[in-house]
């Protein structure tokens, strides 16, 4: 048995929560590798669209959300402008009284906690948003939410846990992980104490009965319109459809890039695990978005991608000890929440491993809740 | 000889031969820089043929129009840079 081990800690997958979990390991002085088998930033972080959002499906969801823009602010500073950060807002908009009752709920949920909010009439939202069909109900303005471009936020952070000592291991993928030994596909091993599984869905070929779903996405990109949507723009029924966790399902989310452009999604589908672009769905996610933004049909799209949310049951992610297998972390599940969260997920797996008081209450995201669950 | 139809081009207003291109039209009215590149430098037409994007102009308040591909309106109203 090695006795010595070559580092502290080996983190798999250097997605953007794999990079920051490298980045707070190796500030901490932790001995970390990075082990990425493809590109970094190149999987599910690649295709999402960068909104760092609050959230308020549950009191888990909001501290986790709530605690990472907290860190975002701090981390903006010093982000390279390829990153792309544009404290944007984000608006949840109303259709109809119903929808802006679920308005007035959210400002007040917002509101006792802290968060900026205000509500937006009729005519206030069309003077902030002129593109958006007329005689909408209203909107919630979230103004700390932002957006980022996640990829060359996700070589940023790597670029820091190296210039804190991170050994990077581009290319290779980790086969098999055995107590402090992990095997990779070049058959070469890797001695750590411990590991982080920052893989998104791929985590599940390391840790058997390990519940995550992928959960395909569509985003289409257009070419360059400065000031044709200046929020983040959702419609508030997406609650419905992001919260049907088995259908298929559409929704209009539109996006500002600092360069003018336009993303526009969003589409979740279960149980499709093919990468190709799915016709039928663009088509459906591009007519709920005409519906609110008639003027969209004008515009040139210039690209369709897909990719892969790490969905779990609960909608919660996957962080901490994977049960029965104490030096085996994970952080993964963030579903379409990983972009907001992976500061917090690198935070709280550091509190954990460097015995830190944690800032917010870890337990809802702990691994073994999910298998109590699932058995 | 061919029915002539008439267009502004940055405000400056030309008569160009029915079934014109917007590209040609354009040139005809001696500007050659269709718009800027993200990096500030002049584009004009390269390919001709609607692939190379690089002939892009604003017309009637449409951006990104590409002015190889476009027949020219009477009373249309165009802008380069």
């Amino acid at each position: 048995m090695p006795s010595a081990a070559s580092f502290d800690i080996a983190v798999v997958g250097a997605g953007i929560v794999g990079a920051a979990c490298a980045r707070e390991f190796a500030e901490a002085g932790l001995r970390t590798a990075l082990i990425e088998a493809e590109a970094i930033g190149g999987g599910a972080t690649a295709a999402g669209m960068g909104h760092l959002a609050v959230m308020d499906d549950s009191e888990a969801q909001f501290a986790l959300t709530r605690y990472s823009q907290v860190l975002w602010k701090e981390l903006a500073a010093e982000l390279p402008a390829e990153c792309e950060y544009l404290p944007c807002g984000a608006m949840w908009i109303a259709a109809d009284e119903e929808e802006m009752a679920e308005v007035h709920r959210k400002q007040r949920y917002y509101s006792e906690r802290g968060v900026p909010v205000e509500v937006l009439d009729t005519s206030s939202l069309a003077d902030a948003e002129p593109n958006l069909r007329r005689g909408m109900a209203g909107a919630l303005l979230l103004k700390d939410d932002s957006v980022v471009y996640p990829p060359c936020v996700a070589q940023f952070l790597v670029a820091q846990a190296q210039r804190d000592g991170a050994t990077l291991i581009l290319g290779r993928r980790v086969m098999r992980i055995d107590g402090n030994t992990a095997k990779l596909d070049d058959g070469s091993i890797l001695f750590s104490d411990n590991f982080v599984l920052a893989n998104g869905s791929s985590a599940t070929s390391l840790v058997r009965d390990l519940q995550i779903q992928p959960r395909k996405g569509h985003l289409v990109i257009t070419d360059r319109y400065p000031r044709f949507v200046r929020h983040q723009i959702i419609e508030l029924g997406y609650l419905k459809s992001a919260h049907a966790t088995r259908a298929d399902s559409v929704a209009f989310n539109v996006q500002p890039r600092s360069s003018g452009q336009l993303l526009i999604g969003s589409s979740r589908q279960f149980g499709n695990e093919e990468a190709g672009v799915d016709g039928k769905i663009v088509s459906a996610m591009l007519q709920r978005a005409f519906e609110y933004m008639p003027g969209l049909k004008k515009l040139s799209a210039i690209r369709t991608w897909t990719g892969f949310r790490a969905a779990t049951a609960d909608k919660l992610p996957l962080i901490g000890p994977s049960p029965g297998r104490e030096n085996v972390y994970l952080a993964t599940g963030h579903e379409g929440l990983g972009i907001t969260t992976s500061l917090c997920t690198a935070k709280l797996l550091g509190d954990l491993l460097l015995r830190r008081t944690p800032v917010i209450n870890i337990a809802p995201y702990l691994p073994d809740r999910s298998y109590a669950v699932h058995g | 000889m061919a029915e002539m139809i008439s267009l502004s081009i940055n405000g400056v207003s030309i008569r160009v031969p029915a079934g014109t291109m917007v590209a040609a039209a354009v040139l005809i009215a001696g500007e050659t820089m269709f718009r800027r590149s993200v990096s500030g430098e002049a584009r004009g037409p390269l390919c001709g043929m609607g692939v190379c994007f690089e002939c892009r102009v604003t017309i009637d308040e449409a951006p990104h129009c590409r002015s190889c591909q476009i027949i020219c309106r009477d009373g249309m109203k165009v802008r380069t840079g």
